[in-house]
C-alpha cells in the first residue's frame, strides 16, 4: 500500500476531485484512511487504505506463550475486549481438548454480553455523532461507563480487560453482581429508549439512513459479512445459535434480522441486539445462581500450556461479527502461528461497493454503521 | 449635534450589547449542551464557568496567526472580515425596544429606522456569503472549498424562502420598516389572540424560522462545517482571531435573526393583552420594552441551542431538496393565500 491507491485508476478527470479522508480525521475512528474520488458531492470511487494501526499482533503471538498472548487480544477490538479474549481462549482450549466448567462458561457469557452491549452503545453513539446528532452519544456513553465499572470491579481493568484464562476464568463473579446488574439494567434500557426516541422515528435520521449504502444478502455473503451487518441484510446467521458455544443453546433469545442492509437496518439490528443481550444475561445469571458455590471455575490445565501439535480454527459471535482465531501448535510452549479473522476486515473491503454513487456524508455514515475498528482491522 | 451624539451612543451601545449577547451565547451553548447531555459542561472559569468565553477570547487573541503557505493571502484575510462585518452591521435596523424620552427628546430604541428595513438585512446577509466562499476558496484546502461551496449553495437557496416569507409580511403590514411592523403588532387579533405576526402568518413563520436556521448554518443545516465529514468546512485552515471572527460572527447572526423573528412574528416589545406603555412613564417604559424584547430574543436564542443538540444533520442534497422543492413552493403558496385574503377582506 505504498502508492496512492487511486493513482492506478482511470479516474483522472478534470471534473473529479480526489479527497483524502484520514488517517487523521474527526470521523475516521482511529486511523482509517479513505481516498475518495468525488464528482462534486457524489462519490465516484472510494478506496480504503489500511495498515495505519498495524502492530504485528499475529507475529507477536509467535513469540509469546499461550497465556501471554491474551492481553494482546485486548487490543484488537478495543471497544469490546472480552469477546476477543474468550475467542482466543476457546481456540486454545479446542486445540487442547479441554472442557471448560459450566460455571466459567456462564461467567464468560455474562461478561461477553455486557461487552456486546457496550460495543453496540459505542457504535450507535458514534453513528449518531457522525450524522450530527451529538446528544444520544452521551446518553449511551454514560451507561457504557457503568458497564465498564462492572468490568473494572471484576478484574480491575476497564478497556483492556484480559478476561479469563485458558481453561476457564480466574475469578468468580463478585457477590453483589446481582445488585449492580439490577441497577444497571433499567438505566441501559432507559438510555436505549431515549436514543430511540431521538433517532429512530426522526425524519432527518430516517432520511439520512434508510436506503443509504444498501447491500443485498448475496453480496453480503460473498464479501464475507458477518454479525449485525450481515443480519441487517436479511441473513439470519448468528454463531451463537448456528454453532453454539459457551452454553448459548440453553438461552432463549431472538436474532433480529433486517431487510435492506442499509445503515438504518444496521442501527436497528444493533438496538434490538442490546435488548436481547440483556435477556441473555438475565438467563445466564439465573443458571449461574443455580450452580453450587464451590463449582470449579478452571478446567485442569497444566501451568505451562503445551497443546499437542496441530491446528484449529475457532470462532465466536463477537459484537461485530464472526471473530475467529486460527492457532497452529508445534507442541512447544509458544504457538507456531496465530491468525486472526476479524469481522470488520471483510466488511471494510466491501466499502467501495457500498458507497459508490452515494454522497460524501453517506460514506461517513456507512463506515460508522459497519463499526470498523482499526485495532482489529489492521491487527 | 445632539442627534449625532445620540446616534453615536446608540451605535456603540447596541454594538457592545450584541457583542455581549454573542459572548454569553457561547457560554449558553456549552452549558446548554451539557444540560441536554447530562454532563456538567465548562464550570471551572469563574462562577458556573461564566468566564469561559473570556478565556476563549484571550486564547484566540494571543494565538499565533498562521497563514497557510498555499493560501491565497488576500482572500484568506478578507474572508473573515467579509463574514463578520455584515453580521455586526445587520442589527442596525432591528429594533431593541420602543422609545425613550430623555429631556423632552424622543429617542427610538433602534439604531436606524430605515424604510427599506429588511431589504437591508437580506442584502447584508447575502454579503456574508462572500466571506464564506472567499475564506473557503482562499484556504486552498479541499475540505474548505467543499464547505464554502456547500455554504454558498445553501445560503443562496435559503435566501429565497426567507425573502418569500418576508414578502408576505410586507403584504400584511404594508411596510418594510421593522419599527412600523413592530408598532402594528399592538392589541389583539380576532378579539382573543395577541396581534402578533405569527397569528397572521403562521405558515410564513415556519418558513422563516427554517430558512433562518439554514441561513445561520445551524443544525440541522450545519453542513458547511459538518465536522464528521469535512472537518470544519470553510474555516478548517483558520486559526487565532480569524477563526474567532467566523465563530463570533455566527453567534451575532443568531442574535440578529432572533431579533428579526421577534420583531416580525412575536410582537416585538409588546406584552400580550396588556399595553404596558399606557401605564408606565416614558423612561421606565423604554427600559421595560427593552427587557421584554430581549426576553423574547433569548427564548429564540435558546431554541437555536436546543435544536442544535437534538437533531441530526441533513445531507447536502436533502437540504437543497427541502429548500427548492419544499420551502419555495410553500412560500409562493403562502404569498398567494395572503394576497387572496387581503384582496377579499380589504
Amino acid at each position: 500500500m505504498n502508492q496512492n491507491p487511486t493513482s492506478q485508476t482511470s479516474y483522472e478527470s478534470d471534473n473529479y476531485v480526489t479527497i483524502n479522508i484520514g488517517p487523521s480525521h474527526p470521523s475516521m475512528h482511529g486511523t482509517l484512511r479513505i481516498v475518495a474520488v468525488t464528482d462534486g458531492e457524489t462519490i465516484v470511487k472510494a478506496e480504503p487504505d489500511i495498515g495505519y494501526l498495524h502492530r504485528g499482533v499475529e507475529k507477536l503471538g509467535e513469540n509469546l506463550t499461550y497465556h501471554q498472548f491474551i492481553p494482546i487480544t485486548d487490543r484488537l477490538n478495543y471497544c469490546s475486549a472480552i469477546p476477543n479474549n474468550v475467542s482466543y481462549e476457546m481456540a486454545v482450549e479446542k486445540l487442547m481438548g479441554v472442557e471448560v466448567p459450566e460455571k466459567a462458561q456462564l461467567i464468560r457469557v455474562i461478561m461477553m454480553e455486557l461487552a456486546r452491549i457496550a460495543d453496540h452503545q459505542v457504535c450507535i453513539g458514534i453513528l449518531g455523532v457522525d450524522l450530527g446528532a451529538f446528544t444520544p452519544f452521551f446518553y449511551l456513553i454514560i451507561q457504557r461507563e457503568e458497564i465498564y465499572e462492572i468490568f473494572e470491579w471484576f478484574n480491575g481493568a476497564r478497556l483492556t480487560n484480559t478476561f479469563g484464562r485458558i481453561g476457564g476464568v480466574d475469578a468468580d463473579l463478585p457477590d453483589d453482581f446481582e445488585q449492580r446488574w439490577e441497577e444497571l439494567k433499567p438505566n441501559v434500557r432507559k438510555a436505549n429508549d431515549e436514543t430511540e426516541k431521538l433517532l429512530t422515528h426522526n425524519r432527518i435520521w430516517m432520511d439520512r439512513t434508510i436506503g443509504v449504502s444498501t447491500f443485498s444478502p448475496e453480496d453480503a455473503l460473498n464479501w464475507g459479512f458477518t454479525g449485525p451487518c450481515l443480519r441487517a441484510c436479511g441473513v439470519k446467521r448468528d454463531l451463537r445459535i448456528d454453532e453454539p458455544y459457551c452454553m448459548y443453546d440453553k438461552f432463549k433469545f431472538e436474532v433480529p434480522v433486517g431487510k435492506n442492509g442499509d445503515v438504518f437496518d444496521r442501527y436497528i439490528v444493533r438496538m434490538i441486539e442490546m435488548e436481547e443481550s440483556i435477556k441473555i444475561i438475565d438467563q445466564a445469571y439465573k443458571l449461574y445462581k443455580e450452580m453450587p458455590a464451590d463449582a470449579p471455575l478452571m478446567a485442569r490445565v497444566p501451568k505451562v500450556i503445551k497443546p499437542p501439535a496441530g491446528e484449529v480454527y475457532s470462532a465466536l459471535e463477537s459484537p461485530n461479527g464472526e471473530l475467529g482465531f486460527f492457532v497452529k501448535s508445534d507442541g512447544s510452549a509458544k504457538p507456531y502461528r496465530i491468525r486472526i479473522r476479524p469481522p470488520c476486515y471483510m466488511m471494510f473491503q466491501a466499502l467501495p461497493e457500498l458507497v459508490e454513487g452515494e454522497m460524501v456524508a453517506d460514506l461517513i455514515a456507512c463506515i460508522s454503521s459497519l463499526n470498523v475498528i482499526a485495532g482489529e482491522l489492521d491487527r | 449635534m445632539d442627534d449625532w451624539l445620540i446616534a453615536i451612543i446608540k451605535v456603540v451601545c447596541i454594538w457592545v450589547w450584541v457583542l455581549l449577547i454573542a459572548v454569553v451565547m457561547t457560554w449558553v451553548e456549552r452549558r446548554g449542551a451539557a444540560l441536554i447531555q447530562d454532563r456538567p459542561g465548562p464550570n471551572r472559569a469563574g462562577p458556573f464557568g461564566l468566564f469561559q468565553p473570556l478565556a476563549d477570547g484571550i486564547k484566540l487573541f494571543t494565538k499565533e496567526e498562521i497563514i497557510p503557505t498555499k493560501a491565497r493571502k488576500i482572500l484568506y484575510i478578507l474572508g473573515p472580515l467579509l463574514f463578520s462585518v455584515p453580521a455586526f452591521s445587520t442589527y442596525a435596523v432591528v429594533p431593541f425596544g420602543d422609545k425613550i424620552i430623555l429631556g423632552g427628546k424622543e429617542i427610538i430604541l433602534q439604531v436606524s429606522d430605515v424604510n427599506i428595513g429588511f431589504l437591508f438585512i437580506l442584502a447584508l446577509g447575502s454579503m456574508a456569503v462572500y466571506g464564506v466562499i472567499l475564506g473557503g476558496w482562499g484556504s486552498s484546502n479541499k475540505y474548505s472549498i467543499l464547505g464554502g461551496l456547500r455554504s454558498t449553495a445553501q445560503m443562496v437557496s435559503y435566501e429565497v424562502p426567507l425573502g418569500l416569507a418576508l414578502l408576505a409580511i410586507v403584504f400584511v403590514y404594508g411596510t418594510f420598516s421593522l419599527r412600523d411592523i413592530s408598532l402594528a403588532q399592538q392589541g389583539t387579533f380576532l378579539g382573543f389572540l395577541p396581534n402578533w405576526g405569527i397569528f397572521k402568518q403562521p405558515l410564513g413563520f415556519i418558513l422563516f424560522i427554517v430558512a433562518a436556521y439554514a441561513e445561520a448554518n445551524r443544525v440541522p443545516f450545519d453542513l458547511p462545517e459538518a465536522e464528521s465529514e469535512i472537518v470544519s468546512g470553510y474555516h478548517t485552515e483558520y486559526g487565532s482571531m480569524r477563526l474567532g471572527l467566523y465563530l463570533f460572527g455566527e453567534y451575532v447572526n443568531l442574535v440578529t435573526l432572533s431579533g428579526v423573528t421577534v420583531a416580525l412574528y412575536f410582537g416585538s416589545w409588546h406584552m400580550p393583552y396588556i399595553d404596558l406603555g399606557a401605564y408606565l412613564g416614558p423612561i421606565s417604559w423604554g427600559i421595560v420594552s427593552f427587557c421584554i424584547f430581549f426576553l423574547k430574543v433569548s427564548f429564540f436564542l435558546w431554541m437555536f441551542v436546543w435544536v442544535r443538540w437534538t437533531l441530526p444533520r441533513f445531507r447536502y442534497d436533502q437540504v437543497m431538496g427541502l429548500g427548492w422543492k419544499g420551502l419555495i413552493p410553500l412560500g409562493l403558496f403562502n404569498i398567494f393565500i395572503t394576497a387572496l385574503f387581503i384582496q377579499l377582506t380589504v
